[in-house]
Parts: C-alpha cells; sequence; structure tokens
C-alpha cells in the first residue's frame, strides 16, 4: 500500500472515530472551559466509558453541584440535574433511591465534594449507595477565581493564600475508602486511557464508587503557581506525581515516594445501601 | 484590584469600594468564602490582609454556614466583625443569620444581590436579602456605589449601637453596582475612625471577669421576653439609623434618610423601587416631568425596620402608586415592598391606589422605557382612580 506521497507505510488498523455528538448536546456547545482546561478530558473520557459500559442514555442520569467541573451536565445528553455547590451528592442519593434501576453518576469538584459537600462525601460512602463519583481535583475553586481548595498542596499559592496555603490537603481516596466506599480509585487528565478504563470499571461496581480524578487549571492554579501552560502542569502534576499501582512493587521506595497512587486502589463486595432498603421491607412485608 | 492611598475622587467598583471601606473599618475578624457577584470583596480585602494594612484575622472556611457561624463565635467573643455573600451564600448562612439576630450580635454583612437557583443564574435581583427580610437583621439598601460605601460604616453604627445591637446587611445590586465603575467621594481613614469609633462590646466572651451566656435554651417562660426585645431593639433601629444618618451628613456632606424622595412631594403618582433601578426610574420621571406629568418616586433605603409612618407620610398626598419589586414573594399577594408599602397605607382616610409589578428578575434589563411604561399606568389609575391589574410582571 502506497501513501499519496509514495512512501510505503504500515498497513493501520482503521479506527472508527467516537462520535461524541451522540452523547453531547451540541447546542449548548461551546463549553464554558478555558483553554488547556483538564475539565474537557475527563468529560470525553466519561463520554467513551459510558459508551464502552454499554449503558443506555435514557438510563443514565448526570448529576453535578456548582463550579466549572460542575457545569459538565449542561453539555451532556443524559437525564441531568445541574444543583446546588456542595449539595450534588445528597440530590443523587434521592434521584437513586426514588429509582433505582437508574445509572447515578455524580460530577463534582474538588471545592464542591469535598468543601462544602464534605459532609455528604462521607455519608454517602458510608452508606455504599450504588452512585459513580467522578471528583475532579484541580486543586482549586477554579469557577470563583482560584482559592484554595481541600487539595491544594502546602506551600501552593492562591488568591486566599498570598503566602502560601497552610492547611494540609485531604487524599481524597484514603476518605472514601475511610467512610467505607466499596470502589475507590484515581485517575488523570494526562493518563486518559487509563481514565476512561477506569470510570469504567466505576460505572460496573455496585456500591459506591469513587474516582478521584487530578485535571488541570492552567487558569487560576497554573498561573499563580508559575507554569508554563497546561502541558507542563499536566506533565508535572499528573505525570510526574502520579504512579500506577499496577507498577508501584515494581519500583524501588524512591520512585514512589511522595506520590500519589493511580487505578483502582481499593475493590470490595459491601451490601449496597438500595438493595438493603429492598430486603428489609420484603422482609418485614413477609413477616406480617 | 484592591486600592491602596486615595484621597477625593475616585473611579471605583462597588466591590472594590465596600473591601476598602472595610479596609477603613479595620475589623477584628472577617470570616469569608467566594461566591459570584461578591468575591471581589473578600479578594480585595485579603490583599489587604496579606498587606498588613489592616489588623483582620482572615477566616478562609468551607462554606458560607461554617462563615456566618464562624463570625458569630468571633462576635461573641467581643469582635467587630464583618463579611460579605450573595445568592445561596446568603441562604446557606439563613439558619446562622437568626442566630445572630437572637444573640443580639452586631454583624455586619454585605450582600450583592444576586437571584436565587433553581434555575441557576449568578445575576442581579433581590431574592437573597428578600428571603432574608424576617431574620431580625437590619436592611440597608444602596442605590450606587458612593451610596453602598457609606451605608457600610452608618451599618457599624446602628448596628452596634447600645440601644439597637443588632446584625446589620447592606445590600447593593450584583453587577450593575457591585462590578460597575463610579467615581465617587472617599473618606479620610482618620475620619472613618472617629466615626466608627472603637468597638466596645456590651458583652463578651473573653471578659472572664464576667461570664455569660449565650443562646442558652429558654422555655416558654423565657423566649417570648427574649423575642420581644429583640424586637423593641429592631424599632429603635430606626431612630438610631435617623439619628446616625444625620451625624454622617454633618460630617461628610451626603445627606441619606430613611429613603430618598425624588420629585415627590407635588407628584399625584409615583413609583417605589429599591437599589440601582431607582437611578433609571429617576431617569423616567425627569422625561415626564418635561411633559407635563405629575410623577414622582420614592426609594425606601432602611427596609428593615421598615419605617411604615415615614413612608406612609411621604406618600399619602398621592394618587396612585406602584411598587416595583426585583423580586417574587411567590405566594403572597404580590411582592415584599408592595406589601409592607400596601399595608403601611391602610390606616389613611383617603390613601392611593397601589399597583404590584416584578421585573427584572435574575439580571433582565430594567430600562427607562419599562420605567415610562409603569408610570403610565400609575397616571392613568391616578386620572381614573382604578387600578386595571393589580399585579403583574414586567421586563417580561
Ligand atoms: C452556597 C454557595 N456558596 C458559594 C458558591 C460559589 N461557588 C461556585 S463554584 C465554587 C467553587 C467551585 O470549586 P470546585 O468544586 O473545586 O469546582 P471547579 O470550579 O474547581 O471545577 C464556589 C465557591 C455557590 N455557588 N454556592
Ligand atoms: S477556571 Fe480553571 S477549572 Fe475553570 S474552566 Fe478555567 S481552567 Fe478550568
Ligand atoms: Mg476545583
Amino acid at each position: 500500500m502506497s501513501s499519496p506521497t509514495g512512501g510505503v507505510v504500515k498497513k493501520e488498523k482503521v479506527s472508527v472515530p467516537f462520535d461524541y455528538n451522540k452523547y453531547l448536546r451540541p447546542n449548548k456547545l461551546p463549553h464554558i472551559w478555558c483553554p488547556g482546561c483538564g475539565h474537557g478530558i475527563v468529560l470525553k473520557a466519561m463520554l467513551r466509558a459510558i459508551h464502552n459500559a454499554g449503558l443506555n442514555k435514557d438510563n443514565v442520569c448526570v448529576i453535578s453541584g456548582i463550579g466549572c467541573s460542575s457545569r459538565t451536565p449542561g453539555y451532556v445528553d443524559f437525564n441531568t440535574l445541574h444543583t446546588l455547590h456542595g449539595r450534588a451528592l445528597s440530590f443523587a442519593t434521592g434521584v437513586k433511591f426514588a429509582n433505582p434501576k437508574l445509572k447515578v453518576i455524580v460530577v463534582t469538584g474538588d471545592g464542591d465534594a469535598l468543601a462544602i459537600g464534605g459532609n455528604h462525601f462521607i455519608h454517602t460512602c458510608r452508606r455504599n449507595i450504588d452512585l459513580t463519583v467522578l471528583v475532579f481535583t484541580n486543586a482549586t475553586y477554579g469557577m470563583t477565581g482560584g482559592q484554595y481548595s481541600p487539595t491544594t498542596p502546602i506551600g501552593s499559592q492562591a488568591t486566599t493564600s498570598r503566602y502560601g496555603n497552610i492547611e494540609p490537603p485531604f487524599d481524597a481516596c484514603e476518605m472514601a475508602k475511610a467512610s467505607g466506599a466499596s470502589f475507590v480509585a484515581r485517575g488523570t487528565a494526562y493518563h486518559t486511557l487509563e481514565l476512561e478504563k477506569t470510570i469504567q470499571e466505576a460505572l460496573e461496581h455496585k456500591g459506591t464508587s469513587v474516582v478521584d480524578i487530578i485535571d488541570a487549571c492552567p487558569t487560576y492554579f497554573g498561573r499563580m503557581n508559575k507554569f508554563k501552560g497546561a502541558s507542563q502542569m499536566m506533565e508535572e502534576i499528573e505525570k510526574d506525581k502520579t504512579v500506577s499501582v499496577k507498577q508501584v512493587d515494581k519500583l524501588p521506595p524512591e520512585k514512589v515516594q511522595g506520590k500519589m497512587l493511580r487505578g483502582v486502589l481499593h475493590k470490595v463486595d459491601r451490601p449496597e445501601y438500595c438493595e438493603q432498603y429492598e430486603t428489609l421491607v420484603m422482609e418485614k412485608a413477609k413477616a406480617k | 484590584m484592591a486600592i491602596t492611598g486615595t484621597k477625593g475622587a475616585t473611579g471605583l467598583t462597588g466591590n472594590t469600594a465596600i473591601a476598602y471601606a472595610m479596609k477603613q473599618i479595620n475589623p477584628d475578624v472577617a470570616p469569608v468564602y467566594p461566591i459570584t457577584p461578591s468575591t471581589g470583596i473578600v479578594e480585595d480585602f485579603s490583599s489587604y490582609v496579606a498587606d498588613g494594612a489592616v489588623d483582620t484575622e482572615l477566616i478562609t472556611v468551607e462554606s458560607e454556614h461554617s462563615a456566618m457561624s464562624a463570625c458569630i463565635g468571633a462576635c461573641a467573643a467581643g469582635a467587630r466583625v464583618m463579611t460579605a455573600t450573595s445568592s445561596q451564600g446568603l441562604a446557606l448562612m439563613w439558619e446562622m443569620l437568626y442566630i445572630a439576630s437572637g444573640m443580639r450580635l452586631p454583624i455586619v454583612l454585605t450582600d450583592v444581590n444576586r437571584a436565587l437557583s433553581a434555575p441557576i443564574n449568578i445575576h442581579c435581583d433581590h431574592s437573597d436579602s428578600m428571603g432574608a427580610r424576617d431574620s431580625g437583621w437590619i436592611q440597608i439598601y444602596s442605590e450606587t456605589v458612593q451610596e453602598a460605601y457609606d451605608n457600610l460604616f452608618m451599618a457599624v453604627r446602628i448596628a452596634e449601637h447600645e440601644h439597637v445591637l443588632l446584625p446589620a446587611m447592606v445590600c447593593m445590586d450584583g453587577f450593575i453596582t457591585s462590578h460597575a465603575i463610579e467615581n465617587i467621594n472617599l473618606i479620610g481613614d482618620d475620619s472613618v475612625r472617629e466615626f466608627v469609633g472603637e468597638y466596645k462590646p456590651a458583652h463578651s466572651l473573653l471578659d472572664t471577669g464576667n461570664p455569660i451566656t449565650y443562646g442558652a435554651m429558654t422555655l416558654p417562660d423565657t423566649y417570648i421576653t427574649f423575642k420581644h426585645q429583640q424586637s423593641k431593639a429592631m424599632a429603635a433601629a430606626k431612630d438610631v439609623a435617623v439619628e446616625i444618618s444625620a451625624e454622617f451628613g454633618r460630617k461628610f456632606g451626603r445627606n441619606y434618610g430613611l429613603f430618598d424622595a425624588y420629585r415627590l412631594a407635588d407628584a399625584e403618582a409615583a413609583i417605589v423601587i429599591l437599589n440601582s433601578a431607582a437611578g433609571t426610574s429617576k431617569v423616567a420621571v425627569d422625561e415626564l416631568r418635561k411633559q407635563g406629568k405629575k410623577v414622582g418616586l420614592l426609594r425606601p433605603r432602611l427596609f428593615r425596620p421598615f419605617p411604615f409612618e415615614e413612608i406612609t407620610g411621604a406618600l399619602k398626598h398621592l394618587k396612585a402608586v406602584a411598587v416595583l419589586d426585583r423580586v417574587d414573594s411567590m405566594n403572597a399577594f404580590g411582592g415584599p415592598l408592595f406589601n409592607e408599602v400596601r399595608s403601611a397605607l391602610y390606616d389613611l382616610e383617603k390613601r392611593p391606589k397601589v399597583m404590584s409589578r416584578i421585573y427584572g428578575l435574575g439580571g433582565r434589563d430594567y430600562k427607562v422605557a419599562d420605567a415610562v411604561g409603569a408610570f403610565e399606568e400609575v397616571l392613568k389609575a391616578a386620572a381614573t382612580g382604578r387600578v386595571e391589574t393589580l399585579q403583574k410582571y414586567i421586563t417580561l
């Protein structure tokens, strides 16, 4: 086979481009995200994961709070609910409980899930209700102009930490696990294909599945912390500061130290909340 | 951008002016949490803190629920406390708003008026502060950047007055006032310091020599007594507001009262309206006056406590009034300002006809033509003695 320029090229597997439009609301585009924002990459990974999991669009409900990340439901063609800052998980609990047949996905920011909504995060995980929670962790409140968030590293600049942040950050995965979530994973916008698979696995899990997704806010966190741009942030934060859980045992300790683990970090079978509830109701009904 | 040393006339946005006023007041504690369109206030103020230009402890909490809780704690401990918020932020403070007023804590908050969700909207209307109108907070509304700046100083004095001791909220319109630049006159730091004075709390948790308790359980034998005292303090806030604004006028040459009356004395028909939309309406008044139409305007400044006697006095000679609310009090009969005004007029032997108009929700433009349209309806009611449509939405 020859190429148009005459050279010989290898026979390539022809891949049909993924039809994002099937899952988007094109009339709601363009989106509000800044150039280089990681949220768009996460959105694409989420759509491919939903597709690969073979979910029926009409059975999917995407719910968010408020924030740049929480704008996601506006762009996607599922049942969607855009709620209040911090409360997405409570709304989602209501939706899932009312209709356990729905596949409920919560799209939330690190501020949304872990600051103003931190209480709901803990209790959602504790109940192990069947929700997939995608936390867009960009270490800032992007939407309101770059205040520090509960995942901002110590020493980082934010509009509210002009001399460097002194508050220790949360590890969302540790918190989810400790609170009782039965599936806990981490991904990054840099490792796109891995992220897509991780989200798919989360979607296929029964119980509360949390995926902490590290992505970049070049506009605020990036500029204030002297990053040259989004690609440098992706390389230095998402690539260099994480290591796959599959490789961790093979690497010398110095290559692992101070890095966050990627991949599925915790997966157990634990009774799911809606099912528990139904079982109880049936038992009591039978006893009557 | 936070401004530093200035004197005289300076072009400032509402947010920058409020942040600057806060810098001049130099409160002891400011618990803050960001929300559009008030974020600029705390962002600028945090620069003053970072630069050491104020002595304030800035507490960056994780939600407005915590922000107002921290305000309450700090104020009960004897600190002068200020914060700012908007919309959902004020809504999330709800539970604590009542705690602040019930504990008689003179916290001062700037509310940059923004619509409440759902559907989500970041633009101006008054649903946030109007929702809090019965929470026991003094509410002062501001037409312009200058007025918002001036109101903040007066709010501190009114709130902390020994006959009052209640929290106060200064309201200005989101984006329209908060983000628009206006040339305003700044007061010198020394004059501000002298006007607001040093805060000497009447009671303080840190005054260990005189131990006190706040918020203790009260049963039916005492709860109503507390509320009665609170209600009397709120009523007293009106006279105090008159007194303080007169003092402000004497010192700084800008005279504000309980309300602003524009070409009202010889008017037959008038609009009653809050905040920035009054400016637009005044343009309509001038245009209609040129055509010989006897129209005027009343803009309440103090909405809580509601100065019903004074407002009745100012409106009683009119034949018809339209009260324009930038909020709907969904299942009441007309907007909240309409209800107050109409009820205040009830005791008159001969009352003006009153109609309710809801305008500008979620930042919908209110233009001179809209004000003219409203005036035309009031003029018609004045001429016929009949109100055709008692309540309706305009600017749709
Ligand atoms: C009760 C309430 N308080 C404050 C806000 C203002 N607000 C909107 S988004 C946001 C922070 C968003 O941060 P995050 O969840 O991390 O999302 P990101 O924008 O970084 O994606 C804040 C404070 C709000 N909408 N509601
Ligand atoms: S502000 Fe930050 S988080 Fe928000 S869209 Fe821009 S880059 Fe993304
Ligand atoms: Mg964030």
